[in-house]
């Protein structure tokens, strides 16, 4: 609770210590521009028409329905690899054999491209909510499966010796040694997990599905309108940066305040 | 009458003997010290005091009610700041947050730390500060028998002469026992009962030296005094290997 309200309380001069980021976007989109003046509205269309179109794109009810389709389907997918991350890399992190026999498993797991998922589900599972979520959730995951083994494997013995001495109750060690170590290395592992899954479901709806914004991206560059799949690019980073540096980040930092 | 107890106490990591036949008696209310060289087997033998490493020959008879340790390095968990680190024992005790803080706050301004490093990280404290931490943890559970390994190794003189002090204290007030790692003479004869002369390879102990006068009459003088009486033993000269003219 003392975390959530120092949260809270540092927001403000978290955000006052955003303006540099934000000088950093308004060069992005001056170069952006200078790219529009050369290349022509057919291959780059200026910032300011993007952005029109941006906001033409919310009025639009079949865009929400697509947003809302891939936010549910991004969210799906991450919950589990978050759920069955944490708990496999938990697991493997607390018995040695699970951590021998899992390596060689999640390397697989890391090496293997999206896309080859994508062509797998679209066999295994046709063309639908299941290949985008499953897609997300095999991407993903070994992130969370690498934090949590990480967090737990680098558990120090002196720590608990030290506790023992004071005749510690294990609940106690659960929610003052073990918890606070691992959930440093867990949660920034939940954030790029989330980005990866953000990144995933777009790439799946694009090959697999004829709904969510990947499809409406597929969509546009069929039709070459370009304006509106500009739009949809910048609506899906938008989306990710606002959820991570207005959300996550003040989260993380208080997470991770302790550590060197 | 609680006693810690060491009989015959042999112990090895491996194939290295650490400790060989160790024995010696640390009644209610005494203060011994180790001291001798580092690597001699000092911190092996106070965890095997504390139980927290299994004895292998020998026996350990330890019945004191409530023991704390102040380890040699700080073991100060990194993700709670100043005052709920001191508090850690207390917590685990069942002790009312608001009483611990308290608690805490009121040891940890008594070992000179300021105000305003209560809710400073262990990783922004200096060696000295972790140890006062750390010692003000043990300490703060008021426990029957304190373990203290090497606790003022990192403060200047001025801080370990407090801290020396408060200990002084303790044992007058016959509030507490002590077992007390150093490798430092000159405090281990303020502050010990008896003395153990730890000879290292294999960890053996050559020789004990007794004080009767109380710790609160000891002057600077008498402490003088005594310590070169010892540096000039021929038991200390060879365990620490002072090259005398
Ligand atoms: N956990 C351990 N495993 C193996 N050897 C150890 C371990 N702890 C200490 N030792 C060895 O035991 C010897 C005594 O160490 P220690 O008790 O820490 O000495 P001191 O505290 O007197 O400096 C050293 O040679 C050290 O390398
Ligand atoms: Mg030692």
């Amino acid at each position: 609770m003392d975390a959530v309200k120092k949260i809270v309380r540092d927001f403000p001069a978290f955000l006052w210590g955003g303006w540099g980021a934000i000088a950093a976007i308004f060069l992005f989109i001056a170069a952006w521009d200078v790219g529009n003046q050369f290349y022509g509205d057919m291959i780059l269309p200026s910032p300011l028409d993007t952005f029109a179109n941006l906001l033409k794109l919310f009025e639009d009810e079949a865009f929400l329905q697509n947003l809302s389709i891939t936010v549910d389907r991004a969210l799906v997918g991450f919950a589990l690899s978050m759920g069955v991350g944490t708990a496999l890399g938990l697991l493997a992190g607390f018995f040695v054999t699970a951590s021998i026999t899992s390596r060689p498993i999640v390397t697989i797991l890391m090496g293997m491209p999206p896309i080859a998922w994508i062509v797998l589900a679209m066999i295994w599972f046709g063309m639908g909510d299941a290949t985008v979520e499953f897609t997300v959730f095999v991407a993903s995951m070994p992130i969370v499966f690498i934090g949590a083994l990480q967090g737990t494997r680098t558990l120090e013995d002196k720590f608990e010796e030290m506790a023992d001495t004071f005749r510690v109750p294990w609940t106690m060690k659960f929610t003052d040694i073990y918890i606070p170590h691992i959930f440093s290395y867990i949660f920034p592992a939940w954030v790029s997990a989330l980005g990866m899954a953000w990144k995933i479901v777009v790439m799946a709806e694009l090959l697999a599905t004829s709904d969510g914004i990947g499809a409406q991206l597929a969509l546009a560059r069929s039709q070459l309108d370009t304006e509106t799949a500009l739009a949809l690019v910048v609506v899906m980073v938008g989306l990710l940066m606002v959820v991570e540096y207005i959300f996550l980040e003040p989260i993380k930092r208080e997470v991770e305040k302790w550590r060197d | 009458m609680a006693r810690l107890k060491v009989e015959n106490l042999t112990f090895s990591f491996g194939y290295q003997t650490i400790l060989e036949d160790i024995s010696f008696e640390l009644k209610e209310g005494e203060v011994l010290s180790v001291v001798g060289p580092s690597g001699g087997g000092k911190t092996t033998l106070l965890r095997l005091c504390a139980g927290l490493l299994d004895r292998q020959e020998g026996t350990i008879e330890n019945s004191f009610a409530t023991q704390a340790i102040a380890f040699q390095d700080p073991r100060l968990l990194p993700w709670l700041d100043v005052l709920d680190n001191i508090a850690f024992g207390l917590k685990a005790r069942g002790v009312p947050k608001a009483e611990r803080l308290e608690k805490a706050r009121e040891i940890a301004l008594r070992f000179d730390l300021e105000e305003e490093d209560f809710d400073k990280f262990p990783k922004e404290l200096s060696g000295g500060m972790s140890q006062r931490v750390s010692f003000a943890r043990a300490l703060v559970t008021r426990p029957d028998l304190l373990f203290l390994d090497e606790p003022f190794s990192a403060l200047d003189i001025g801080l370990k002469r407090e801290l020396q002090n408060h200990v002084i204290e303790l044992i007058e007030s016959k509030e507490i026992t002590i077992f007390f790692i150093t490798h430092d003479l000159m405090e281990a004869i303020r502050l010990s009962d008896k003395i153990l002369l730890l000879e290292p390879d294999p960890g053996r102990i050559v020789e004990t030296f007794a004080f009767d006068l109380p710790q609160k009459e000891r002057t600077d003088e008498w402490v003088y005094t005594q310590t070169a009486r010892l540096l000039a033993h021929p038991k200390i000269i060879e365990t620490f290997e002072l090259e005398l003219k």
